[in-house]
């Protein structure tokens, strides 16, 4: 596996940092305390292209490669878990369309998601429905050529904001995807605060009170909205989501070389004592495993290989298992100025516990990983049976 | 390629997620349990990465994907080869 930065890539990724680091980084504390994101940071973003950039140029976006995607999500990352969160629901609404939509659909709607024109909400849970989204409660009904849409969606990543919503609800037992305007007549929807993590990244519950929706808004067709579209869109979540995580670890890291390599005490600076290098050995390690797994993920999506789907899965799983043990450890090493919001890595900590729920738990992703750890074991069985049968012949 | 290949790399992928389970050609995957929704998307990417179509909106139909035959039937159509098995 090749994991060696093209030029084109190396540029990129230097000028997220500094757009991170100069934008980003000084205000991220205050955004988290004050439970907002600012419209002129999006406008920000989107004015250097970077939520469109997904969309292939074709429809007016940076058409970037998957390393490039993800390194800009480790940037944004590092900086902000909840802008992340953004970037990562706008990028699954793109990539749904881009897949299930028919060509009016995507110009009709890629050009302004990539601008930022629009920008793009994820609606699947429910108060009722959480892993298991086949029993989604929210219902569509088609009448003369439109879709009447009633239901609630809760913690919807920047519901406050979103223009444009890729929703999932059922129509006669069946899973169907809808695209859904905020414009829309019956559409509400209501800020969250007080949240752990994702402080600022606008959560809202979501309501649809006889929304109707033109026929045309639907990706994909009935009975395949959760397994294809959501399916679609999930795996580009995460795979965000994985490489988001990396930054967070990064940025945990990042925190606690500094602050150990400036901080005295017993007379010798805190990288000096060896339980603490203990503690930098593993969060170093982990964070260079964390990048191993997203650069795989990255090879399997250009080469669009069926494998992309789990080795994404694990990614994730171990990218938020690893950001949760990095910014903890992180804590630990600046002590009680890690608990003040003085400094970043408290809110590290709790944006990274939000990644181990979203985008399927780690639970879910455990049961997913497991079964194809078994499909692995017994496909190696049996070739080798059968290898050892022709031998003998 | 011909339909004799279409069927043996759909058997071989299929075979793979079921755990090496010997699956009949005609059985309907998603009527007996046997598949989920990640198959679903997984199956997706192999039919466009092995036999090299893209499979749009107007392809989701489950006739297309239910059984090892279906999905060699409906790759053929798509390819434009003539199905002689």
């Amino acid at each position: 596996m090749d994991i060696q930065l093209s030029e084109k890539q190396q540029s990129a990724q230097d000028e997220f940092r500094d757009f991170v680091d100069r934008k980003i980084m000084p205000f991220a504390n205050d955004h988290d305390k004050q439970e907002t994101m600012p419209a002129t940071l999006i406008q920000e973003v989107a004015d250097k292209g970077y939520l469109g950039g997904l969309v292939p140029e074709q429809y007016g976006g940076n058409g970037m490669d998957s390393v490039t995607w993800g390194l800009l999500c480790e940037e944004i990352g590092r900086g902000s878990a909840s802008l992340m969160s953004l970037f990562t629901v706008h990028s699954m609404v793109i990539q749904a369309i881009l897949k299930w939509g028919d060509e009016s659909s995507r110009e009709r709607w890629l050009p302004r998601l990539a601008t930022g024109e629009i920008i793009g909400g994820f609606a699947l849970t429910e108060p009722n429905v959480g892993s298991d989204a086949t029993a989604i409660e929210t219902n569509a009904t088609l009448d003369e050529g439109q879709w009447c849409v009633n239901g609630q969606k809760c913690w919807i990543s920047f519901g406050q904001v979103a223009s444009l919503f890729l929703v999932f609800a059922q129509t006669e037992g069946k899973s169907i995807a809808l695209l859904v305007e905020r414009e829309c007549d019956g559409f509400s929807s209501e800020p969250i605060s007080g949240m752990l993590g994702f402080r600022s990244a606008m959560l809202a519950n979501i309501k649809f009170d006889h929304c109707k929706i033109p026929e045309s808004n639907l990706l994909g067709r009935p009975g395949f909205g959760f397994s294809h579209v959501g399916g679609t869109a999930l795996d580009q979540g995460r795979y965000s989501i994985a490489w988001g995580c990396l930054g967070l670890a990064q940025g945990g890291l990042n925190a606690s070389l500094a602050y150990a390599g400036k901080r005295k005490q017993f007379g010798v600076y805190l990288n000096e004592h060896q339980l603490i290098q203990a503690l930098l050995t593993d969060m170093i390690t982990q964070a260079q495993a964390t990048r191993m797994l997203c650069y795989r993920a990255a090879a399997l999506k250009e080469q669009a290989d069926p494998s992309v789907i789990m080795e994404t899965a694990m990614a994730k799983y171990f990218a938020s298992q690893a950001a949760v043990k990095i910014s903890t450890d992180a804590i630990q090493i600046h002590g009680a100025n890690g608990c003040s919001d003085k400094y970043p890595v408290q809110r590290y900590l709790r944006d990274s516990k939000i990644m181990e729920i979203i985008e399927g738990s780690n639970q879910m992703q455990q049961i997913m990983i497991a079964k194809h750890g078994y499909q692995s074991h017994v496909m190696n069985e049996r070739r080798q049976a059968e290898r050892a049968k022709r031998e003998t012949k | 390629m011909n339909f004799e290949e279409l069927i043996s790399k759909s058997h071989a992928f299929v075979t793979q997620y079921l755990n090496g389970a010997d699956v009949d050609l005609d059985i309907d995957l998603f009527a007996t349990g046997m598949v989920n929704s990640l198959f679903a998307m997984q199956l997706v990417l192999f039919v466009e990465k092995e036999f090299g179509f893209a499979v749009a909106n107007e392809d989701l139909d489950y006739d297309n994907f239910r059984s090892i035959n279906a999905i060699a039937d409906f790759a053929a159509r798509k390819l434009g080869l003539t199905v002689n098995a």
